[in-house]
């Protein structure tokens, strides 16, 4: 499914991600972990094309996108969430969400003018994508209502949905469950789970270890711009390099 | 009762109502002079239309924007003062040199990120003023441009007339409302509004970045440099200081204290400002003086202006509603009232 | 030759303007992430202070120019604590303009007060220093000099003193700046402070071979930022290399070029420059 091929990326003289290969297969929850500052969220910026690497290839469904711009490949069906989600505060949940599945239509300035039976159908589609995404996310009880007056939690699920709403085959999501409490970080890994049973592939980054060992079923575990190590979470929790990365930092110690 | 009556401002039937009024307004003004400043009030409106879609739908805070409103009624007075071209194929030069030139200015300004495209903006706002003042052999420099043709109105209506002029004016922020509006509703116009919210989530969204800051630059100064051709026929006079970056601070105070980003927020923020400034003859020079701390005064607190607010605080009194009746009926089928957010 | 000299010399007299008055704004930028189109207005208010105290008090030069620093610092400050420090949380465009609201409003203050002629203001230097046929006023020979002792003064204060170094760790660091516990309030109204001072000093500098007017900080503030964008904003080196450079093609070319042009050219420059390098000419790669 996503294949990385000696990813490095240098920021000035300094490696943020040093020679990673790895293979994540489909319909599978992989995490990837790591000490702060261990280039988990370069990695992601990297495989959405935020940022080009300096050297090495990324393999996305058998297609070389190293070099493609972000929007492009998110078009061929990588979705992805960030840490925190900027969305329009005073426009209710679903206006947020229609946007999301803009890249599947095609309709422009001229559709606009002359109200084209394409953009009429696009923007139907749109809507019942959005409709459907937030469904899946279990929101629907909220579709009216302002993103300003909606909890954290459900946010975080509103940024779920707009990705879903892409119509993605992969999701890369960065610390879904940061900031919520361990209730509502239960239900998030339900619904990652619920992923997975649609068929999506899910990448995550993630602190939460409880919550990555119940639903990972590959770790990649990261430390200083380099993986030290790779496998299911059991094989990864035993593994003495990473028991290491993690005593030898203060962060994530309690995690 | 309030809720009912408010939320009455927001049916489509409405903007009837209002369409109405404006044709009558020539009727009822006691004097020609409140008709001439109704016209020069919507022909900013326009140009606060289109500085609404780059900064408001796209959120890139564009500082050159009355620097396109002069070089709109530049081309169109100097084509038709001095190569005596008749108004209308000047007026249509008009629009396509500002597109054209905010074609090529957008895709140099919009690969800066926020302040860089803030402050990149207010020196190309400042070129064209120098070239406006300083260019003597084309634009005649400071003294400038004088006889300026009036619309032809084809031996049918005198546009030199304030009240034909008003209608004419009338009819193209019609259309200009018309069009917003219909973006706004659109797929292209949601587009605009994901790059608001931040380049990074709009290009995960599989959005081209470039091409869509682009078309909402182009679309933005075609709509200054329509006002600005607007302008150059009522007044038939201009000069450089037409293109002084105060303009832009004007449409800048209209914009927001309408209501940024919303689609009836520029008419009712540049129809208050410009009826009270013209109430307060005063007021005038020093305008300023309050334009100033109410600008900081509604970023601080009402940054979504009057049109915004509103809107917010009828959304979550008829959604609370609605949501209370659910409640109580303690049935799932029943969905709240959705409040057009388009009003 | 003379007229080579002679030119150079207005050069380093107009970068010297500029690097103090960009230096503020990219203080501030560092700082807060604030592109204040307000300075301008502050540079323009510190002139007139400055004209207040020595005209209508009949204050000495010197004290004139403390004074007016003293009062634009306070400004810069009040700026601070009830515009900028709401609005730390909103989204990039409310500080623009408000900022902007801001500029608005000292200006057409200060036009109320004392109109919009322009005015002349004497300083105590109106003699000529002549080096072997190179003619330099004094008023230009201090503006250099104060200038140097200004940014040399600056770069003591923020090295060598512990509120300099947390302003400086502040500017590299903003959330380990708040980990390690330092003040940010008082940070920012320090930099803000320090910012009014030196546009005040700058304008009173000036201002005797220049004319006092509402609208002089345009020019200037439009400048200013095209200084620090030339020089990467934030930075301060790049403030006083960025003046220097544009002082220096606006002296040459309003000579060798076109004086009715010469306040394009840093524009020009500019565009020129933001067109072939998006990121600033001294910044390294993208962030």
């Amino acid at each position: 499914m996503l294949r990385i091929e000696n990813l490095t990326k240098m920021f000035g003289g300094l490696a943020a991600v040093k020679d990673i290969s790895v293979e994540f297969e489909a319909n599978q929850v992989n995490a990837i972990i790591g000490p702060n500052g261990a280039g988990k969220s370069t990695f992601f910026n990297l495989v959405a094309g935020s940022h080009k690497p300096s050297s090495g290839r990324i393999i996305f469904d058998g297609e070389d996108i190293t070099t493609l711009r972000c929007d492009h490949i998110a078009q061929r069906g990588v979705g992805r969430t960030f840490q925190t989600t900027n969305l329009f505060e005073q426009a209710s949940v679903l206006d947020n969400l229609i946007v999301g599945h803009r890249l599947r239509t095609r309709s422009g300035l001229w559709d606009v003018l002359v109200n084209s039976r394409r953009l009429q159908q696009e923007e139907k589609l749109s809507r019942e994508k959005a409709r459907e995404a937030l469904d899946f996310v279990g929101l629907s009880h909220v579709e009216n209502r302002f993103i300003a007056d909606i909890t954290q939690e459900e946010r975080k699920r509103v940024a779920f949905a707009l990705a879903m709403a892409t119509d993605p085959k992969i999701l890369l999501l960065d610390e879904p469950a940061a900031g919520v409490n361990p209730e509502e970080t239960d239900g998030l890994a339900q619904l990652i789970r619920k992923m997975k049973d649609h068929g999506l592939t899910v990448c995550l980054i993630e602190h939460k270890m409880d919550m990555i060992m119940g639903i990972a079923d590959k770790i990649m575990v990261l430390d200083h711009g380099e993986k030290i190590a790779e496998g299911a979470p059991e094989q990864v929790r035993e593994d003495p390099a990473v028991i290491e990365a993690y005593l030898g930092s203060d962060d994530d110690a309690a995690a | 009762m309030w809720l009912k009556l408010a939320a009455l401002l927001t049916r489509p039937a409405t903007k009837y109502v209002f369409i109405a009024l404006a044709l009558v307004f020539p009727l009822v003004a006691q004097n020609e002079y409140q008709i001439y400043v109704m016209a020069s009030a919507f022909v900013w409106a326009i140009a606060v239309y289109g500085l609404n879609i780059i900064t408001g739908y796209c959120g890139q805070l564009n500082l050159a924007h009355g620097g396109f409103f002069a070089l709109g009624a530049y081309t169109l007075g100097l084509l038709t003062a001095d190569y005596s071209w008749s108004y209308w194929p000047a007026f249509v030069a008009a629009l396509a040199m500002t597109a054209v030139v905010g074609f090529f200015v957008g895709i140099v300004s919009l690969r800066l990120k926020e302040h860089y495209f803030a402050i990149f903006t207010l020196c190309v706002g400042f070129i064209m003023y120098m070239l406006m003042d300083k260019w003597e052999e084309l634009t005649h420099g400071p003294v400038g441009v004088r006889n300026i043709a009036p619309p032809n109105g084809f031996g049918l209506v005198d546009f030199t007339e304030t009240t034909p002029i008003y209608y004419l004016v009338l009819v193209f922020l019609m259309l200009t409302m018309w069009f917003i509006g219909r973006l706004s509703r659109s797929l292209l116009g949601r587009t605009f509004t994901a790059i608001r919210n931040g380049d990074e989530l709009a290009q995960s969204l599989g959005i081209n970045l470039m091409r869509n800051k682009v078309l909402a630059f182009v679309l933005s100064t075609t709509f200054a440099g329509l006002a600005g051709a607007l302008y150059a026929g009522m007044v038939r006079f201009i000069g450089p200081e037409d293109a002084n970056v105060l303009h832009t601070f004007d449409m800048i105070t209209y914009l927001l204290v309408g209501g940024i980003g919303t689609l009836s927020g520029p008419l009712v923020g540049t129809i208050g400002i410009v009826w009270l400034t013209q109430s307060l003859q005063f007021m005038e020079e020093y305008r300023m003086i309050l334009f100033g701390p109410l600008l900081v005064f509604l970023v601080i607190f009402f940054p979504r202006g009057i049109v915004g607010s509103f809107l917010s605080w009828l959304h979550r009194r008829t959604q609370g509603k609605a949501e209370a009746a659910a409640k109580a009926q303690q049935s799932r089928d029943t969905t709240g009232r959705r409040v057009n957010n388009n009003a | 030759m003379n007229i080579l000299l002679q030119n150079l010399i207005n050069g380093l007299t107009l970068g010297s303007i500029y690097s103090l008055v960009a230096l503020g704004l990219t203080l501030v930028y560092g700082i807060l992430h604030i592109p204040n189109f307000a300075h301008g207005a502050l540079y323009m208010v510190g002139a007139f202070m400055t004209y207040f105290f020595m005209v209508d008090l009949g204050a000495h030069y010197w004290i004139a120019m403390l004074g007016s620093g003293a009062v634009v610092a306070a400004l810069g400050v009040l700026c601070e604590r009830l515009v900028f420090h709401p609005l730390r949380h909103s989204p990039p465009i409310h500080d623009k303009i408000a900022a902007i609201g801001i500029l608005l409003f000292l200006e057409a203050l200060v036009q109320m007060l004392w109109g919009a002629d322009f005015r002349r203001m004497s300083s105590p230097f109106t003699g000529v220093m002549n080096i072997q046929g190179l003619i330099i006023p004094e008023q230009r020979a201090l503006i250099i000099a104060g200038a140097a002792v200004l940014v040399v003064g600056l770069q003591l204060f923020l090295r060598r003193t512990m509120t300099g170094s947390t302003i400086l760790a502040m500017a590299q660091n903003r959330e380990g700046a708040f980990l390690v516990g330092i003040d940010a309030n008082r940070v920012a109204m320090m930099t803000f402070a320090i910012s009014g001072m030196l546009a005040a000093f700058a304008a009173t500098l000036y201002a005797p071979i220049n004319l006092v007017y509402p609208a002089m900080g345009h020019l200037v503030i439009m400048k200013a930022f095209v200084i620090i964008i030339i020089g990467g904003m934030g930075s301060i080196p790049g403030a006083v290399i960025g003046g220097m450079i544009i002082g220096f093609t606006e002296a040459l070319g309003g000579f060798y070029l076109s004086n009715d042009y010469k306040d394009v050219i840093a524009f020009a420059l500019l565009v020129v420059i933001l067109s072939i390098r998006p990121q600033g000419l001294f910044t390294k790669g993208a962030h």
